[in-house]
């Protein structure tokens, strides 16, 4: 154990030392969405359920936390709480309506709501409609450290992301992370064994919207706008394709597919234009066709296979 | 002038066929939704990106080559249903014997590439498409008047629609469908060639979607987003009837094509919000769907 150990403390030492040698706004980028599809991979690699509308977490968050600094003027880290709570709030909602159904169901049943949020988002007027919310006061963290540095902001972004991350690992290794794989693995033999199965779902979806919110509103506060891309179904996607690409079902792989999938598209974005849906969408393709496992799955299947030949 | 709830009734019948119009769509969509998940077990994301190709075809025949109207209504479904057959060949059947999710994200992926490809090439801005001669004009129904095309289109879909449901329920072809839907092994063992069916259905499935893009040419604008948008309708609708009868999917089709019509009348804002509204309460009370059982 202490070399796993070891391993999260060299990591976490990279990480303080990044925004030194690079952007740290890209940076800050990385990890919300890395946050963003950890708590994604909740529910699809620890869980089974496949949220075909997570980007509406993400999103409602964005947007209420952005009021709630921009109008209500509250301060910072009150408004990334208050975000946080709509997006438990909106999960709850969409959560028991979505666990009623099963399987393929669940992914369109998730997708429909979240389209709905957006036609809302779309016509409500404190989202500014299509321009989005913009102009959001940084602010100060504890009425002390200037957020308007992106210094400062990048340690607090990246404190956020620590918290998140400890979380979803501690959950993954609870007695309550073994009864979600025992859901994943076979729903009938977990309600059989007289787990209340529709409970444990909507908890689990519950915290997994919540921790996608916190991403959603720690994103907006980064930019210091809100828009309706934050809440729109490409986003579903790509945080589906982050954590496919990554590998889902292990802890490391949505913050490898993110990492990946972000530079690529800050890499692309301005050289060819639209075709970056394009190439979303064939490394889609060619992860479900030849690379289920994901990048972090295939390098740990490759180390499992090392091991075995050496014993 | 006569009134209904207060709407004059040339609104409330404009809008009613305009609801009808868009129910037609949803029907033949929905419909080749539920024949391929009955024959592959897969949700075809890439429905909507088809339908976009169809109607894209359509345009660019028309303004490109000369092709008509109705030549497209057959050449492209053709063309379509093709491109399907290939898919299936070089990507889907690979994944049949894995989870379901796999065939969600696979043909996402593909409505990804169709869109991002066409958006491309044509931007995203809608491209007209003139109502053939035949078709253009409007009936004088008295009370109202209804466009030709809109009839059209509603008597075509629903024709297609009935065609479908009787091939596969009255026919010999639609028995070894059935069979090879609910045991594909042991249809198999009774000399069928299951996956020669499997391919011809998403074939169909994709020629489906391609004509109700050619329909729709002359009735929206061509767009390349026009397909993402209507497909997560789509879904919806898919949840609220369930996929398991024909008959089911299109009459859920056009009765919600009809509810979002009339939404348009007396409350607008909600008009393209009110199918999830419904879906959502049906999930409250029939989970399953109306006319869905649970698999």
């Amino acid at each position: 154990m202490s070399g796993q150990r070891l391993s999260y403390l060299v990591l976490l030492a990279l990480a303080l030392a990044l925004p030194f040698f690079v952007y740290p706004v890209l940076v800050m980028k990385v990890l919300c969405f890395a946050l963003f599809a950890c708590a994604f991979n909740l529910l699809l690699g620890y869980t089974g359920l496949l949220s075909f509308g997570h980007a509406t977490f993400f999103g409602t968050a964005g947007y209420v936390a952005g009021h709630a600094l921009k109008v209500w003027g509250l301060p910072t880290e009150l408004g990334l709480l208050v975000g946080t709570g709509a997006a438990l709030a909106l999960g709850w909602l969409i959560g028991s309506l979505a666990i009623r159904r099963q399987g393929i169901y669940f992914a369109m049943i998730t997708l429909a709501l979240a389209q709905m949020m957006y036609f809302f988002f779309l016509q409500a007027s404190f989202t500014g409609g299509e321009d989005g919310l913009q102009g959001v006061p940084r602010g100060t963290l504890l009425g002390v450290i200037d957020l308007a540095d992106d210094l400062h902001l990048y340690y607090f972004v990246l404190a956020v992301f620590v918290f998140g991350f400890w979380l979803i690992y501690r959950t993954i290794h609870s007695p309550f992370g073994q009864i979600l794989k025992a859901i994943r693995e076979n729903e009938a033999r977990a309600i059989s064994l007289g787990y209340d199965v529709a409970r444990y779902k909507l908890l689990v979806f519950v915290l997994s919207a919540g921790l996608a919110g916190l991403a959603g509103a720690t994103k907006m506060l980064v930019f210091k706008f809100a828009t309706l891309s934050d809440a729109h179904w490409h986003l579903s996607g790509e945080v589906v394709l982050m954590t496919l690409l990554g590998g889902m079902g292990t802890v490391f792989g949505p913050v490898v597919g993110s990492s990946v999938i972000v530079t690529l598209q800050n890499e692309l974005a301005d050289k060819v234009g639209s075709l970056v849906t394009v190439i979303m969408g064939s490394i889609f393709i060619v992860c479900v066709l030849l690379f289920r496992r994901g990048i972090v799955g295939e390098i740990a299947a490759l180390y499992k296979r090392a091991l075995g030949e050496r014993a | 002038m006569s009134e209904i709830f207060g709407i004059p009734i040339q609104a409330f019948m404009g809008q009613l066929m305009l609801g009808l119009v868009s129910g037609s769509f949803y029907a033949m969509l929905s419909l080749g939704l539920a024949v391929i998940f009955g024959m592959l077990n897969i949700i075809n994301f890439a429905h909507g990106a088809l339908y976009m190709v169809g109607a894209f075809l359509a345009w660019f025949g028309l303004t490109y080559l000369g092709i008509g109207y109705w030549q497209a209504l057959l050449a492209a479904p053709l063309a379509v249903g093709a491109f399907g057959v290939l898919i299936e060949r070089s990507m889907l059947q690979w994944l049949y014997k894995l989870d379901h999710l796999y065939g969600l994200l696979l043909t996402f992926g593909l409505a990804l590439v169709l869109e991002g490809l066409f958006t491309n090439v044509f931007g995203v801005s809608g491209q007209p498409y003139s109502i053939p001669d035949e078709l253009s004009g409007a009936f004088n129904l008295g009370f109202m008047f209804l466009p030709k095309y809109r009839a059209w289109v509603i008597v075509a879909s629903l024709s297609v629609c009935f065609a479908t449901w009787f091939v596969i329920e009255k026919t010999r072809l639609g028995a070894y469908l059935r069979a090879a839907t609910e045991n594909p092994q042991l249809t198999q063992a009774f000399g069928i060639n299951v996956p020669l069916m499997v391919m011809l259905t998403y074939g169909f499935g994709a020629a489906l979607a391609g004509l109700a893009g050619v329909l729709a040419a002359p009735a929206i604008q061509v767009s390349s987003l026009m397909g993402s948008n209507l497909i997560i309708v789509v879904f919806a609708v898919v949840v609220i009837g369930g996929m398991g009868s024909i008959f089911g999917s299109i009459v859920t089709g056009l009765g919600l094509g009809v509810i979002e019509g009339l939404t348009k009348v007396f409350y607008a804002e909600a008009s393209s919000t009110v199918v999830f509204i419904i879906m959502a309460i049906v999930l409250m009370f029939r989970p399953s769907g109306l006319f869905g059982r649970e698999r």
